[in-house]
């Protein structure tokens, strides 16, 4: 079953574009890869779907992007439901400079899911026990996130995108900054989560690209050149750019 | 390796050598000017912290005071004329004086000092009638006598202490009647036409309600217009605009602010002259620029990386300012202001146009009551001609340099406390 649907989505920098033409259909409660050379879109196309190119002044989205009917390139859109709908974990992890504890209940305070202390220290509990993080951290709740190594500040990172309970997460090259044993953990932790959320990863690392995902996009100049089962792009590709990208000729 | 090769690298280590020597000299005249500067004043003004006492006896003469009453409440010893008891403790110091030389010894005191004679009184009911030591405030030049800042090898009919002062001088000296004690006066005394007791109090406490004043005005107003103009305000060419003006605000010189708070604040508000809310008001037109930089260039130094994390959990771009943003610029704002606000303290040339010059004799409770600055109290004081005065100027630089390093102080620990809670 189709969660997202994007149709001809263009995008532009001012006069530059980015974004050719995309169509895309991302099921639900899998794991979808984006993968291709830098600079070929797949993160511009990762931030349309939770509108965080709207920080970007210049930014423009032109097309049709479904999440469940509902059309999220519209200017009546409510940015702030949406995102608590859809959450994000960047390539750098970016705890606030506050506690881990905060840091996991900022969402829940600022959406109103727990109202009480006794909830809130619930849905910290669970979304850290679901990060995979509780526990390494059950006993020092109250130290600062930015205080924790780099692999658990991701996994610190995704406890908070989790605490709201979203539909889906999109993953920005999560594993870049970390270490081969933190990516691990990741991977793993992403191999749990898509049996309740639908995850969206743009990754550079073909390898983890075939791990975790179940579909696979391969962009490539602002172009999306092949979209299937992440065994068939790895094994099989219809495509010559895909099968010289997939065996390191290029990119 | 080769001779061009082993030249190059010969010549590579000399001009950092060189380098590293030109900076060093450079740092050793700063500090050299800084040392002379720093000898100057407190050559000259550590003196000022000294008071000088002259130690005579008083007769609390039933008689001269003129009590009638058996047992004299406190209302009779406040009424009772001290004139004659006072003069007589003065001229008792030399008693073969002619009485129409008396002028001479009453000179050596401050003027005062019937006030000092009635005030040992008033705090000791019993010393009536009894003979009792005490100290009267020495005048000006005894003092300056006493201190060795005035030069004895000058003609007499040059010089405000005469030979016969000196000599009385002298003998007290030699008796050990001549106290040198810690000016606290200094500290609690009002401006004064006599140097002996003038003392920075008003000047103090009309910087600090200024300061005050200066604060409450331009930090709520800056860190707002910090905030619109980085967080919200779209870029175009009519912020970039504000933008420019706001830096060249901070290059206005502060006399033009003076001359707007003259001419606005005091013409057409008809604000109280004279007064620290005036002159608190002026000065923060001139440290606004300098807080709304430093909180511009602090909000700047956000990592992007927060914003992006706190917008992709769904906060609106106010909350992300508030919960975010603001905090995490707090310390590069803060400490921005407390720079501001010392330079706002140095300030003369906006305070004396909207009147903060005049003379003030009383110390202000208020910000609406008329006062002095420290800036200003130095320069009103150089402007005196009394020698008394010398010391005096270098004392308020001294203390007003105390209360900007306080300051600065302040910042730094500011910047350093809340700075830590980022790593």
């Amino acid at each position: 079953m189709s969660k997202i649907k994007a149709e001809n989505v263009n995008v532009y920098y001012g006069s530059k574009q980015a974004l050719f033409d995309v169509s895309i259909n991302i099921a639900e409660k899998e794991v979808t890869a984006l993968i291709g050379p830098s600079g070929c879109g797949k993160s511009t196309f990762l931030r349309c779907l939770n509108r965080m190119n709207d920080v970007i002044d210049i930014c423009r989205v032109e097309g049709s992007i479904k999440m469940d009917e509902l059309e999220l390139n519209s200017r009546k859109l409510d940015v702030v439901r949406l995102r608590e709908n859809v959450g994000m974990v960047f390539q750098k992890p970016n705890p606030f400079p506050k506690t881990i504890y905060e840091n996991v209940a900022y969402g829940p305070t600022i959406h109103g899911i727990a109202q009480s202390k006794e909830e809130m220290d619930q849905v910290v509990e669970t979304s850290l026990k679901k990060a995979a993080l509780w526990n390494e951290v059950k006993d020092r709740l109250d130290e600062i996130g930015t205080g924790l190594s780099g692999g658990q500040q991701q996994r610190l990172c995704i406890a908070r995108a989790i605490s709201v309970s979203p539909e889906v997460i999109l993953m920005d090259e999560p594993c870049s900054a970390l270490d081969p044993i933190a990516t691990a953990q990741i991977e793993e932790l992403i191999d749990d989560l898509k049996k309740e959320v639908t995850i969206v990863i743009v990754t550079h690392s073909m390898s983890q690209a075939a791990r975790v995902s179940q579909k696979t996009g391969f962009f490539h100049l602002g172009k999306l050149i092949e979209f299937g089962s992440t065994e068939k792009i790895f094994k099989n590709p219809d495509n010559q750019q895909t099968q010289d990208y997939i065996t390191g000729r290029f990119g | 390796m080769n001779n061009y090769k082993k030249n190059l690298l010969k010549k590579r280590y000399n001009a950092e050598r060189r380098f590293q020597w030109y900076g060093k000299i450079a740092i050793g005249l700063a500090l050299t000017f800084l040392a002379v500067f720093m000898f100057q004043i407190f050559s000259k003004g550590y003196s000022a912290f000294q008071k000088t006492w002259i130690v005579t006896e008083v007769h609390y003469d039933k008689e001269l005071l003129l009590i009638d009453a058996e047992s004299p409440s406190k209302d009779d010893l406040e009424n009772a004329d001290y004139y004659d008891v006072a003069y007589k403790a003065m001229t008792s110091l030399d008693p073969g004086l002619p009485e129409e030389e008396d002028r001479q010894l009453i000179q050596m005191v401050s003027y005062k000092y019937e006030t000092e004679v009635k005030d040992l009184l008033l705090k000791n009911p019993d010393f009536l009638g009894k003979i009792v030591p005490i100290k009267l405030t020495a005048s000006d030049d005894v003092d300056q006598v006493h201190k060795g800042n005035y030069p004895r090898d000058i003609p007499e009919e040059n010089r405000r202490v005469n030979d016969y002062q000196l000599q009385i001088y002298d003998m007290l000296n030699e008796r050990g009647d001549i106290l040198s004690e810690f000016n606290i006066s200094f500290f609690t005394n009002p401006d004064s036409r006599e140097a002996e007791l003038a003392g920075i109090a008003s000047s103090f406490m009309g910087t600090v309600f200024s300061i005050l004043v200066c604060l409450a005005f331009s930090f709520p107003i800056a860190v707002l217009a910090a905030i619109y103009l980085e967080e919200f305000a779209p870029k175009n060419k009519f912020t970039d605009f504000i933008e420019v003006n706001i830096n060249n605000l901070a290059a206005v010189p502060s006399i033009v602010f003076g001359l707007l708070g003259l001419g606005v604040l005091l013409a057409v508000f008809n604000l109280p002259r004279s007064t620290p809310l005036v002159g608190g008001i002026a000065l923060s037109l001139m440290t606004l620029p300098t807080i709304i930089i430093a909180a511009r260039a602090s909000l700047k130094a956000v990592p992007p990386s927060i914003r992006e994390a706190a917008l992709a959990m769904g906060a609106s771009n106010m909350q992300t300012t508030m919960h975010h943003t603001v905090p995490l610029s707090m310390p590069g704002t803060l400490s921005g202001t407390i720079i501001g606000l010392a330079q706002a303290l140095g300030e003369t040339a906006p305070l004396i146009l909207i009147g903060m010059v005049a003379f003030v004799n009383t110390i202000p409770g208020t910000p609406v009551d008329p006062a002095a600055s420290l800036p200003v109290q130095i320069y009103i004081w150089s402007e005196s001609a009394e020698r008394g005065f010398v010391e005096k100027v270098s004392a308020c630089i001294m203390v007003l340099l105390a209360f900007l390093i306080l300051m600065n102080l302040a910042a730094q620990i500011v910047r350093h406390k809340f700075e830590k809670k980022w790593s």
